[in-house]
């Protein structure tokens, strides 16, 4: 942050104080605006004949309320990159808590006629009605991360790799385990929401990823996707093993928690990886100085992309090198690993 | 229901008058109650030295485990105390989780963090009993419901902190506020003793002041009580600050211990501070209860996360443990001081 930034926190805080309890006037005084995520966004670049500037596009956006920096990231990325093109002009509507709010924000989306719609969908079943309304109302649908469960109800679907996130995990377990000559490792897991598909999935990759190489997870947890629910989890679960040899953590966030109790615990026979790939994150693994030795990456960079992808639709243009003259129908992200060797790679990325 | 006429039916005949009084007697109820929690904790352990033996043989690791129960029941617990008193004044406090929320977010914004621990635990403090204030104006002066007042408190308190944190985990840089999470004094961590402190000043403030008194004849009869000549709006107004401000302490030993802060944080802590506090024989029509009893609720809870944890069970089948706990406390509440003739008794009336 800069001096200027500081000072201007500082008054902030005071004026703050002064206005305690009287909830309106509160919003004004925060301190903690995200930078601009310059890096996840890409612009006009003078090598790629697709971004110079086109026929002008209308883009709807939906997306559930951010409550977590990985959302909150997704629309700042949305927002920066479609401030990127001098011919895109984005509607974003950010729904409230649940499908019923995010069924109207779309409505109103729909009825302002984009010339394509990007949607994050709170629960995929959920909104797959909204997706075909869409369509069938002539609006390109850009299915972002949480797929609709029929297939009429987008053009394009953009999506991290959830059962991918577990299996780099598993790999990079394995890899380091047979590395050391562990043969019998005592594996940890840390999962974030269990309701969530998501989460199943990503537990799922792992433990088949393990099982293949004839390891077994000793314990798993369930968090919240916080900080403080990770740092209850692991607070118990380290006292369930005495030793542990790897844990996987889903979530960088909830991992600020979880490296909280680790360290509190005076344990440091272990390695950490995390998931996600947020800065703190990496930036811990460039430094080398913890247990948190790698995270897999689900990168909200997908929302820049979305919406690359949805000009490129209303514009009726293909993908630079691929053959086809037009987007393909599904993309899936793959989950990559970020370990201490290629960390200054990703940096840039984190959230 | 303690006073009640005695009842002098067959199943008591074996008694004598003192034991009958003596088994009657409020006091005596609170302390029974007390003793059967232990017995559930004592009961807790006794399944977790069956099932990792492994473990429990090792005295280091049965003291860390005691540690780390207590510690994880710390946060909840001090929320616990103020939750109590609100319920005995006959209220309730669905916002606590948002408070600590809000507390902890704004605590830890950079621009908080930049006036050092200090400024961090000022803030933190501040915002809480500044909540808890608000909470209570709206309800005693501005005639809400403290159903609703609260409720609507929760809502707005966690976007607030939402808003104040950009929706991103605020990471607490200070390595004094992180070290209360390490810190231990005589060998006991200090998030215990804060716990304990916290918990000793609730008991003296409920059983040796006339602000406890005062809370027991509001929550019991507030009408009564106003008649008496307690200001209870006033009263009511103290109670929910009061709340607020365990709030603020609470959530300076959470983000201590996670590091950091973020507008999810302690989520569902007022069901779990309520259903503690319940457990623990406080009525959730008001007028009475008891300190100890929710620290005993509070340390219930966390020692049966510990126990599924140490055996790697999931969290589901806990929450479902915990709810039949829940039920059992309330049930026993309801009809374990009763004589089974007496139930008849009150049985036949309503018929007739």
């Amino acid at each position: 942050m800069t001096k200027d930034g500081r000072d201007l926190s500082r008054r902030r805080l005071l004026l703050g104080g002064a206005a305690l309890g009287a909830g309106a006037l509160l919003t004004a005084c925060t301190s903690n605006e995200a930078a601009p995520q310059t890096a996840q966004t890409m612009g006009a670049n003078a090598g790629n004949p697709n971004s110079s500037p086109g026929q002008r596009v209308v883009i709807g956006f939906s997306a559930p309320a951010a409550d977590h920096g990985w959302m909150a990231a997704i629309i700042n990325n949305a927002r920066a990159q479609a401030a990127a093109y001098s011919d895109v002009e984005l509607k974003v509507v950010e729904a409230g808590a649940d499908a019923a709010a995010q069924r109207a924000g779309v409505d109103t989306l729909i009825a302002e006629k984009p010339n394509v719609l990007v949607m994050l969908p709170h629960d995929g079943a959920e909104l797959t009605a909204s997706g075909v309304k869409a369509m069938q109302a002539g609006i390109p649908v850009i299915n972002l991360d949480r797929a609709f469960n029929q297939a009429l109800a987008y053009r394009t679907l953009i999506k991290g790799d959830n059962y991918g996130m577990g299996v780099s995990a598993g790999n990079y377990v394995i890899e380091q385990m047979r590395a050391k000559g562990v043969s019998s490792p005592v594996i940890a897991e840390i999962a974030g929401i269990d309701s969530l598909p998501l989460t199943q999935e990503r537990s799922a990759g792992f433990r088949d990823t393990l099982t293949a190489a004839g390891f077994q997870i000793a314990n798993r947890r369930a968090a919240e996707f916080t900080a403080d629910s990770g740092q209850r989890e692991a607070a118990n679960l380290l006292q369930a093993l005495p030793k542990i040899d790897a844990l996987w953590n889903h979530d960088d966030d909830q991992g600020i928690g979880v490296l909280a109790a680790i360290s509190q615990a005076n344990r440091s026979e272990l390695i950490m990886i995390g998931g996600a790939g947020s800065k703190a994150a990496i930036e811990a693994i460039q430094a080398d100085s913890g247990v948190l030795k790698a995270t897999v990456t689900y990168s909200p960079s997908m929302a820049s992309s979305a919406i690359s992808l949805a000009r490129l639709i209303g514009q009726n243009k293909g993908m630079g090198d691929l053959v086809e003259l037009q987007v393909p129908k599904e993309i899936t992200l793959a989950s990559e690993t970020i370990t201490k060797e290629n960390a200054s790679n990703y940096i840039s990325l984190g959230f | 229901m303690g006073k009640a006429a005695p009842p002098a039916g067959p199943h008591h005949g074996s008694g004598g008058p003192a034991k009958e009084s003596w088994w009657k007697s409020d006091a005596n109820e609170n302390a029974r109650r007390n003793l059967g929690l232990v017995g559930v904790l004592v009961a807790l352990v006794v399944i977790g030295i069956a099932t990792r033996p492994d473990l429990y043989s090792d005295p280091t690791w049965v003291k860390n485990n005691i540690f780390t129960i207590l510690q994880q029941a710390s946060a909840i617990g001090v929320v616990t105390v103020g939750m109590t008193f609100v319920i005995i004044g006959g209220g309730i406090d669905l916002s606590v989780g948002a408070i600590m929320a809000l507390a902890g977010v704004w605590a830890t914004t950079v621009a908080t963090q930049s006036f050092g621990a200090g400024g961090m635990i000022f803030t933190a403090l501040a915002v809480g009993l500044g909540v808890g204030l608000v909470n209570g104006v709206l309800i005693s002066y501005g005639r809400l419901v403290p159903f609703i007042a609260t409720l609507a408190m929760m809502v707005a308190a966690r976007g607030l902190a939402a808003e104040i944190s950009d929706k991103q985990t605020q990471v607490s840089t200070s390595s004094v506020i992180n070290g209360i999470a390490t810190q231990r004094i005589l060998g006991i961590p200090l998030l215990v003793i804060i716990l304990a402190l916290v918990v000793a000043a609730g008991w003296v403030l409920l059983n040796r002041t006339t602000f406890g008194r005062r809370t027991v004849a509001v929550g019991g009869n507030s009408e009564a009580a106003r008649l008496a000549g307690i200001n209870v709006k006033w009263h009511t107004l103290l109670l929910y600050g009061l709340s607020g401000l365990c709030c603020g302490i609470a959530a300076i030993m959470l983000m201590a211990q996670a590091n950091s802060a973020q507008a999810a944080m302690a989520n569902l802590y007022e069901l779990d501070a309520i259903a503690a506090a319940i457990i623990g024989g406080t009525l959730l029509s008001g007028g009475r209860g008891t300190i100890m009893g929710a620290l005993f609720g509070v340390l219930v809870f966390s020692t049966i996360t510990n126990l599924f944890a140490i055996n790697g069970l999931s969290t589901e089948s806990q929450n479902m443990i915990k709810g039949a706990i829940i039920v059992a406390a309330v049930l026993i509440q309801e009809f374990r001081f009763k004589s089974v003739s007496q139930l008849f008794t009150r049985n036949k009336g309503a018929t007739a």
